[in-house]
């Protein structure tokens, strides 16, 4: 530890900034093809029950109408195990929204006005859209829905720990539905010609898409290319392919040869591609008078649709954060007749350290505790569930860092004791804290080209984070040339088989990858290679898996004002700092967590997807109606890190940076409102009805 | 979205008669709201009428102190006019406050005073609601309504007029100038938005046909202290949960005449004038304050998810009166 870093314009610059800030780098939509069809999705109007009939032929009578596909007429698809790419398969109707068929015409205009003259008539089954604890509809994921972690999770006896505790919180903190709502929406041109099938696709992982259509629709997967160079945000939404990616592809089937465009609409997009799930958790801790957790438990319930279950986990934050010899950790999940939910920027991390970093507040509050001390005090020496060391881990560091720079020692603890002219004023502090994965099985090419340039090839994906310019200084660091030398393509199934940008594992698994391969390409070709000699290789296994906890760390301050009258929430200023291992780089790394902390003050502020139960659908589905933070609401946001070494986690020695930054904000804001206003809002988000008085 | 005839007005009185004529026909204007209903299904004109080209593109000072805004004026133009900032600046905040900059450097102030409300279940064709489809009832009312009026609504319909500017417009006494087949009239804008009562789906008392073509402004000193104050779910580019528009003036400490409007509360920018009455000939103070709030906010009927507008309302209210009147004092 040598102090922390401030990110500074230190680090290559974005690779693809100038062709994206002029409009020249192309997204899936825009790509130039011959002669296209644009298609109009036909989405359901009830949440559940079977379509009686579907009445097409005005809609086939409209000039320049090339096909309208219903379940009638669709070709047979094979089941892969993912019922949302199960499209037109049937009559049976699982959701609001829920793609029913298709118009393929022209111009979009003509694809939507044929689709509001098809006339579906449906049977209808009673649904049930509430999200609720009720013993009906609630039920425990199996295990190998989520074959990383169980369920549930006890160690030593919970109950007279907290009988016998000195303090004691018990507080149960709901987070609503919330839409990722990426800037690029869903899109993908499907053309099916002699060639095979290619797909421009706005996705997370071009082959992931591949390895899941070719057992679809029945083709080899050599016949199938997928195309996505740039992605703008995905956010856990295009991690897998949704439904219209099928119905794309099963109209292109239909018009020989002539390629098929879709694009979702926001308002599809509340329908189609996935949501983080709301969560209802019980947090109940205890702790001795020194503020020494003595029991931690924390209960979970999520939501899943009925048909295909999605298990997120938000109790498991409490895992293995703080040092508690009794434990427990319950996830439930609750099955309804919904869209499917999906990941989310730091799916379960969110929403669960959410609710541990609010009772950890609430508990420095009871016992008077200094929420910074209070958190060091149960800072564990060794993972408290499976034993094992830590690769690194720095969250103290982070946390007294954070307090110098943030000026916490200056705060006087009493809430809703300061006020400038008409606003409340107080600071909050939570901690982060996200897994550091590595999924295997990518490979990457690296040839000397005639121009003497070295050209990279890896088929991952880079969806805004800079993956395409972090992995181009790895290559150049490991050749031991100039960045400008080595030109990296990715985004294709056209190059290495590579895994999904997820899990903020992108530079650990890719960069691994591209630093073993590297290192294989000097070992066969020397350090004066050939001119188009090439190398494939992946990465190689690392030895330390298993041996060590692998999380990355970080503290969130923010300073939050609060309107005496109307209740207004403001977040002036906020600042991350975080413990990632190494930060490939500064400029981009600084970027991701600019974003995932802006994206925690919405997550905070503003977020809320309404469900209403009667008809099953998200009513503020636009952009009007679902708040995401302005940039009037979002103020000062500092970004650092410290310096940290981790010589086990992988080869690169990064952890990933992609999620953190949103763990831990909305408590930070949540914890920093209570101390301007003293009145503790355990219902997400904080809108200024919750502040009244 | 279904196709449709666009052609442009070169003069007011052949757009008059071709919309008149012409059931389907319909005004455009900056276009903001109606092209969204247009894609969204809510409405399907046969032909567009522009009336952007028209001569009513200017703000000006009258003689007898009167100001007059051409309906054509876009709000960015409208809250930029050295006039209004001065004169009004209850009306320049409220038209910052309103939408994102770009929405504003096209809609115009007669658009955004027939805009149409954001009620979600009117937005959505696959709900029922009585003012998009008549008869087939108010999702509002037993949904999410946390938009939706507390003042003056109906069992037909809970929907609250959207606009900023009206509200702040409401507050000044505007007047409305109007031009239909038959001639042209004068409508307080105070009177220009309907509640909704049975027939939800008229929102103004205009006529098929009729155009507006100017609002007028009248001299009111007293409104050089003035504030809109918008209270939103977030900083920016949100509908007012809560606003309120007023202007007072205060001799030796009492409060002397006052105007005040609510927006976000009901289906029309609501004038409160049980408030003025309260509020003149009081002493400018807190208790005078939330006493007129509470004149006004009497009949208020809160529904599932806005029972927090009372509060917010009364609470704004106070903290503007607050600001205006030790503005007044210092």
């Amino acid at each position: 530890m040598t102090g922390a870093t401030r990110a500074t314009s230190q680090g290559p610059e974005r690779v693809e900034g100038r062709a994206k800030v002029t409009g020249t780098a192309p997204y899936a939509f825009e790509y130039p093809v011959t002669d296209p069809l644009y298609l109009h999705p036909l989405r359901a109007g009830i949440a559940r029950g079977r379509i009686a009939s579907i009445d097409t032929a005005a809609a086939e009578r409209v000039d320049g109408v090339h096909t309208v596909l219903t379940h009638h007429n669709a070709d047979a698809l094979n089941p892969v195990g993912d019922p949302e790419l199960a499209v037109l398969q049937s009559d049976g109707i699982d959701f609001r929204g829920q793609l029913v068929g298709a118009v393929v015409a022209e111009t979009p205009e003509i694809a939507a006005h044929a689709a509001g003259l098809v006339d579906i008539r449906y049977e209808r089954l009673p649904h049930d859209s509430e999200f609720r604890d009720d013993a009906n509809i609630v039920y425990t994921p199996d295990a190998d829905a989520s074959p990383m972690l169980s369920p549930d999770l006890e160690r030593g006896d919970v109950d007279t720990a907290l009988a016998e505790a000195t303090h004691t919180v018990d507080v149960t903190y709901t987070t609503p539905p919330e839409h990722h709502n990426p800037i690029e929406p869903h899109a993908v041109i499907a053309t099916w010609d002699d060639d095979g099938l290619t797909l421009h696709d706005s996705n997370q992982g071009s082959h992931l898409v591949r390895d899941l259509l070719a057992p679809l629709v029945g083709l080899d997967k050599e016949r199938i290319s997928v195309i996505a160079p740039h992605v703008g945000g995905a956010f856990g939404s295009k991690g897998m392919p949704h439904g219209h990616v099928a119905l794309t592809v099963l109209a292109a089937r239909r018009t020989a040869g002539r390629p098929v465009k879709c694009a979702l609409s926001r308002t599809q997009m509340f329908e189609l591609v996935g949501y983080r799930p709301p969560t209802r958790q019980r947090v109940r801790l205890g702790a001795d008078s020194d503020g020494r957790l003595t029991a931690t438990e924390h209960d979970s319930l999520e939501q899943t649709s009925r048909f295909k279950q999605y298990a997120e986990q938000s109790a498991s934050a409490s895992r293995e954060m703080y040092a508690s010899p009794n434990r427990r950790v319950t996830n439930r999940l609750a099955a309804l007749d919904v869209p499917a939910p999906t990941w989310m920027r730091a799916p379960g991390e969110a929403s669960g350290m959410y609710a541990l970093e609010s009772a950890v507040d609430e508990l420095a509050v009871r016992s008077g505790i200094d929420p910074i001390d209070l958190r060091l005090r149960n800072e564990p020496e060794v993972a408290p569930v499976s034993g094992l060391p830590f690769s690194s881990r720095n969250l103290v560091a982070c946390l007294r860092q954070g307090a110098e720079r943030f000026g916490w020692h200056e705060r006087d603890p009493r809430p809703g004791t300061r006020r400038e002219g008409d606003w409340f004023v107080g600071t909050g502090v939570a901690a982060a804290s996200f897994p550091s994965l590595l999924f295997p099985g990518s490979l990457a090419t690296i040839r000397h080209e005639s121009d003497g340039k070295y050209r990279v090839e890896i088929g991952a994906a880079d969806i805004g984070t800079g993956a395409r310019t972090a992995l181009t200084q790895l290559a150049a660091e490991g050749l031991e040339v100039p960045f400008e030398a080595v030109e990296l393509r990715l985004g294709s199934t056209e190059q290495p088989n590579a895994g999904l940008a997820g899990g903020s594992a992108g530079t650990a698994s890719w960069g691994s990858t591209v630093v073993d391969a590297v290192r294989a390409f000097r070992a066969e070709h020397g350090s004066d290679p050939g001119e188009g000699v090439e190398t494939t290789a992946g990465a190689a296994g690392n030895p330390d898996l298993g041996k060590y906890a692998m999380n990355a760390y970080g503290a969130q301050f923010a300073e939050v004002r609060v309107h005496a009258d109307t209740g207004e929430v403001r977040v002036p200023r906020m600042l991350g700092v975080f413990a990632a291992g190494r930060i490939v780089n500064p400029r981009t790394a600084h970027s991701q967590f600019l974003g995932g902390m802006t994206m925690g003050i919405s997550m905070a502020l503003h977020e809320h997807s309404v469900v209403d139960e009667r008809f099953g659908h998200v009513v503020n589905h636009d952009l009007a109606g679902y708040h995401i933070a302005s940039n009037a609401d979002v103020g000062s946001i500092e970004v650092s890190w410290v310096d940290e070494h981790d010589p086990h986690v992988n080869p690169v020695g990064a952890k990933g940076i992609g999620e953190v930054g949103i763990v831990g904000t909305a408590a930070a804001v949540g914890n920093a409102a209570h101390h301007a206003t003293g009145v503790r809002v355990r219902e997400l988000p904080l809108t200024p009805d919750k502040f009244l008085r | 979205m279904k196709p449709f005839d666009y052609q442009r007005a070169t003069d007011a009185d052949s757009a008059i008669a071709t919309v008149s004529r012409d059931p389907e026909a319909r005004y455009i204007g900056g276009g903001t709201n109606l092209v969204d209903h247009m894609k969204l299904g809510i409405t399907e004109p046969g032909k567009l009428v522009d009336i952007t080209r028209l001569p009513y593109d200017s703000v000006e000072s009258l003689p007898d102190g009167r100001v007059r805004i051409g309906a054509t004026v876009r709000n960015s133009d409208l809250a930029a006019e050295p006039v209004i900032r001065q004169r009004y600046p209850v009306l320049a905040q409220a038209l910052l406050s309103g939408a994102s900059g770009q929405l504003r450097n096209l809609a115009t102030t007669g658009g955004n005073l027939l805009q149409r409300t954001r009620c979600s279940y009117f937005q959505d064709v696959t709900t029922p609601c009585n003012k998009r489809e008549p008869g087939s009832g108010c999702s509002a009312l037993e949904g999410w309504n946390r938009h939706h009026a507390v003042l003056g609504a109906s069992e037909r319909c809970v929907a609250t007029h959207p606009s900023d500017m009206a509200v702040a417009l409401a507050a000044l006494d505007a007047d409305v100038l109007v031009a239909g087949p038959d001639g042209q009239r004068t409508v307080p804008v105070t009177e220009l938005h309907r509640l909704p009562g049975d027939e939800p789906e008229q929102d103004t008392v205009l006529r098929h046909g009729e155009l507006v073509t100017a609002v007028e402004l009248p001299s009111l000193p007293f409104a050089v202290r003035s504030r809109y104050r918008k209270v939103r779910d977030r900083a920016s580019y949100a509908f007012a949960l809560v606003s309120v528009a007023a202007a007072v003036e205060v001799t030796d400490g009492d409060i002397t005449d006052a105007r005040i409007a609510f927006g976000g509360l009901a289906h029309k920018p609501w004038r409160a004038t049980a408030a003025e009455r309260a509020l003149h000939g009081a002493p400018a103070t807190e208790e005078a304050f939330r006493a007129a709030a509470d004149a006004e906010l009497a009949e208020a009927e809160t529904l599932r998810d806005n029972e927090f507008k009372v509060p917010m309302t009364r609470n704004t209210l106070a903290s503007v009166l607050r600001e205006l009147t030790q503005q007044e004092g210092s």
